[in-house]
């Protein structure tokens, strides 16, 4: 058994209009040294699979294929094995 | 050529499917009927409205989930023969996952919700879409007045996109006074053959003067004559 924990967020050159509210809001609480904030989706996948490989290339084809839309959003994403958990 | 058989694909949480029928069955007077999502075919219907609502209750992504409902499969055939197919609001959302549309929808610049009327600027009127309103003399000459209400409306792509909409003339509908940040004001595209419109305002909403206006009547009556 696999974990995969995938982190799907918009692309760098679209204008992220919820990070652009959270920094002016942190700003504004006095955080100025923060430059940059993005906003993006958290999402785990339990893979019955017993190789890392499989797992990986599962984890790609639902990110491309429905997790996140390339012509606005990026992913990246880790599997771990659970096995015995 | 055939007569226009609409069909008005349903979603859990499409929520204007009622008014797309209404305008379509009791003031245009034309055969319409409802598609469940779950039908696998959209039968003799040879023009596919894709209403407006929030399918899926807008999970993962606007229209994310909607576009591997089962109909959905049938209606990008149908596109990619030739079919006409309308996407309103989420419907446009809905085309765009499907890969009909170019580009894609993201949250507003403001991250409010919209909900008002707007002025179109008609940018293309030789489309199936637009003839109707050609000197028609119920509508100010090339502007079109209709709704919006949505909460991702901002219409983005990359630049190619941008640049190959403009010069093919897809462009078909323009904000006056942009209200979500969409890349050059767009508010309504079509694909490259011209069969498939994808436009975040409702026409649907705004086909009869008691409800506060008629000029998005004109964009349905454009489609049934150019099957007629």
């Amino acid at each position: 058994m696999y974990s995969a924990k995938i982190k799907v967020t918009l692309r760098k050159s679209i204008l992220d209009p919820q990070g652009k509210a959270v920094e002016h809001s942190l700003q504004s609480l006095g955080f100025n040294n923060i430059l940059d904030t993005r906003i993006g989706k958290y999402v785990e996948l339990k893979i019955d699979t017993k190789s890392d490989e499989e797992a990986r290339l599962v984890t790609d084809e639902v990110c491309k294929k429905l997790l996140a839309n390339q012509v606005m959003e990026d992913y990246e994403f880790e599997v771990v094995s659970i096995n015995g958990k | 050529m055939s007569k226009a058989k609409f069909g008005v694909v349903v979603f859990p949480g499409s929520n204007c499917d009622h008014d797309a029928y209404n305008t379509l069955k009791h003031i245009l007077n034309q055969d319409t009927e409802f598609l469940w999502h779950k039908e696998i075919s959209i039968g003799d219907r040879n023009v596919i409205v894709v209403p407006g609502g929030f399918s899926y209750g807008d999970y993962l992504r606007c229209g994310a989930i909607a576009r591997f409902s089962p109909v959905m499969k049938d209606v990008v055939r149908h596109a990619s023969n030739g079919g006409v197919v309308i996407g309103i609001c989420n419907g446009f959302q809905i085309l765009c996952e499907s890969g009909l549309l170019p580009g894609a929808l993201i949250r507003n610049e403001s991250l409010k919700f919209v909900c008002k009327n707007v002025t179109l600027n008609i940018e293309n009127k030789n489309t199936i879409f637009t003839s109707a309103y050609s000197g028609n003399g119920n509508v100010t000459p090339g502007k079109m007045v209709v709704p919006v209400a949505h909460g991702d409306g901002n219409y983005i792509c990359d630049e190619d996109t941008l640049k190959s909409l403009n010069e093919n003339g897809q462009v078909v509908f323009r904000y006056e006074d942009c209200p979500n940040g969409s890349i050059d004001s767009i508010a309504g595209i079509i694909n490259k053959e011209g069969n498939v419109l994808g436009m975040m305002p409702h026409p649907e909403r705004a086909s009869e003067s008691i409800v506060g206006g008629s000029d998005g009547k004109y964009l349905f009556e454009s489609v049934i004559n150019s099957l007629n």
